[in-house]
């Protein structure tokens, strides 16, 4: 189900003009991405319509929620959003079940399938339901709120960096959830984070905002493939992403196989189901690059592939490349001292050494 | 002993209580919320009880309300009876003279709820009046508690004002604490002393529940 949010708004800001001209194609989970005072939050408000003193027009599917001209401001909660804030904003006087109760009653497409036990299972908070919110862990808390925004059965669930308060390992823990709500629900998710790890993890589409600009709007895979962009360039998490197929499973030493077009990568561990669309995940930084087939080498992971693009930029140690390997596009990060010594030039056959290989099975789609 | 003045003082207290929270409530919420320009006057003019002596108060409402004034000669004619000297007039001298007792700790109460968590009521599809009922009315329980409590006291502590505009008649307008002064006056200390007592024991009740109440640490929006 495909729903489109066009977003046309100007808003000072301090320091700067937030000046968007944005359509939505909602289906998925929409990344809004960008350093903290970028906008994205501004922008993220704007659409449940929580500030005033905006001009412009949102309109989502076929109902027009703000326009500044026509003097159209649908209140928030008359809005089809869905809303998970920083701080899980839990209604403290009762207990989880009492939060999850106040959002269903007020739910406001009591059609959709939304269904309490299975939320409730989804986010596995079974045990929770009689605890009151003081008592709960910070990941717990955003579970909870998770839980209570999709009762209210929107058409649209907007996070506002739900990941922020947590730790990594809770960070880890939260991300599949949210992953899993989407496919499940089919509740299409605006989610806006200053980290790139939780967009390569969880979006399909990306729009990269920079200044209350938007510099960069496309698919989560084309954005990440973008050399010219120092909110992906920058990032430790910089990397590609694939869809693979597990092809082959090698009970002695414990490797799968994945095929990715004519390519075979392996990866340790059988637990991954046979035939199973998986999501593959190769940061920049542990991809090395060789003249020639290296052997004596204890790296599994040797591509051939030809070099599409390199970014030399001369403010870093660092150079960044494009690499083609025939079904899809590589990111390889190497010091500009090696691109010298190489001799490296768009063009050239190399193949890529790839160190690590991240899979997450979660993202079947 | 006539034990009227307790009646009517206790009578006072509940009607002007009663009154305040509906009305204070409005007041303290447009206090916590409003950008106007024109919002620091009015909480200056909602203090001004607090440093005002009643008697100027009850000097201005004494012209307001009798009979000859506007706002007194309308309620002659709706009710046929005057507001100055009755136990109406009392009431109203009491709302305006308590009304800070009510407002300021419902607007501290308002806003420690917080816009943030009016924005999640308002994301989870609360409309404002339910997001009153519903989320800021069980979160300020212990504000209302505090005003209610405050107002009431400070009623039965009123002294000047009643004075002014509601004489000293009994069994109609004498409160506790002019039946005290007209005791002492008339030297009647026996029965004096029992009034204040019960007084003085019945301020620091109250003044103990309000420091319990405010002590206790109460909901915290997470």
């Amino acid at each position: 189900m495909m729903t489109t949010l066009a977003v046309q708004m100007a808003r000072s800001l301090s320091g700067f003009t937030l000046s968007l001209d944005v359509k939505f194609s909602l289906s998925g989970i929409t990344g809004i991405l960008g350093p903290s005072g970028a906008g994205k939050t501004t922008l993220l408000r704007a659409i449940a319509g929580l500030d005033a003193g905006q001009t412009g027009r949102i309109q989502f599917a076929d109902a027009l929620w703000f326009d500044s001209e026509q003097q159209v401001n649908l209140p928030t909660h008359k809005r089809a959003v869905g809303y998970v804030f920083q701080d899980a904003r839990l209604l403290p006087f009762t207990d989880v079940a009492g939060n999850l109760r106040f959002a269903e009653k007020r739910s406001r497409h009591r059609a959709r399938l939304i269904d309490w036990d299975d939320v409730v299972d989804t986010l596995d908070l079974g045990a929770l339901l009689k605890r009151m919110p003081q008592s709960l862990s910070g990941g717990e808390r955003q579970r909870v709120a998770l839980a209570r925004a999709l009762l209210t059965r929107p058409q649209l669930l907007l996070l506002d960096e739900p990941l922020s308060a947590n730790d990594i390992q809770r960070k880890k823990a939260l991300l599949p959830y949210i992953r899993k709500l989407s496919t499940h629900f089919s509740v299409p998710m605006i989610y806006v984070s200053h980290a790139l790890d939780e967009m390569v993890a969880l979006t399909d589409r990306l729009l990269v905002l920079r200044e209350g600009e938007s510099i960069a709007h496309d698919t989560t895979e084309a954005v990440l493939q973008r050399l010219d962009l120092r909110e992906v360039s920058a990032s430790r998490d910089a990397g590609a992403i694939f869809a693979a197929t597990v092809v082959a499973h090698d009970t002695a030493l414990q490797l799968s196989t994945l095929s990715l077009g004519a390519q075979h990568i392996f990866v340790p561990g059988l637990s991954l189901v046979m035939n199973a669309a998986v999501r593959l995940q190769i940061h920049s930084h542990d991809v090395a690059i060789a003249l020639a087939a290296p052997s004596g080498l204890s790296i599994r992971n040797v591509l051939p592939c030809r070099v599409v693009a390199i970014d030399a930029d001369h403010g870093s140690p660092f150079a960044e490349l494009l690499l083609d390997i025939g079904d899809g596009l590589l990111r390889s990060r190497i010091t500009r001292a090696s691109v010298l010594e190489l001799k490296l030039a768009v063009g050239d056959a190399v193949y890529a050494l790839i160190k690590t290989v991240l899979v997450d099975n979660t993202s079947a789609s | 002993m006539d034990l009227s003045p307790v009646w009517i003082t206790l009578q006072l207290a509940a009607a002007t209580t009663l009154i305040l929270l509906l009305v204070g409530t409005p007041i303290a919420w447009w206090l916590a919320w409003s950008q106007a320009r024109v919002r620091p006057a009015v909480e200056a003019v909602v203090a001004l009880p607090l440093v005002l002596p009643p008697t100027v108060l009850g000097f201005y409402l004494l012209m307001l309300l009798s009979p000859q004034a506007w706002l007194g000669g309308w309620w002659l004619q709706v009710s046929g009876s005057a507001l100055t000297f009755s136990f109406a007039g009392l009431v109203v001298g009491s709302v305006l003279y308590s009304l800070p007792f009510t407002v300021q700790p419902l607007q501290s109460a308002f806003v420690n709820v917080g816009r943030e968590t009016l924005e999640m009521g308002a994301t989870l599809g609360a409309s404002p009046l339910d997001r009153f009922l519903h989320i800021v009315l069980p979160l300020s329980l212990r504000g209302y508690l505090v005003a209610a409590v405050l107002t009431f006291a400070h009623t039965v502590g009123e002294f000047g004002i009643v004075l002014m505009i509601g004489g000293n008649i009994p069994g109609k307008t004498q409160v506790l604490s002019i039946a005290i002064y007209e005791q002492v006056e008339t030297i009647q200390y026996a029965t004096a002393h029992v009034l204040s007592a019960g007084l003085l024991i019945f301020s620091f009740v109250v003044l103990l529940l309000v420091y319990t109440l405010n002590g206790r640490r109460g909901f915290r929006v997470s």
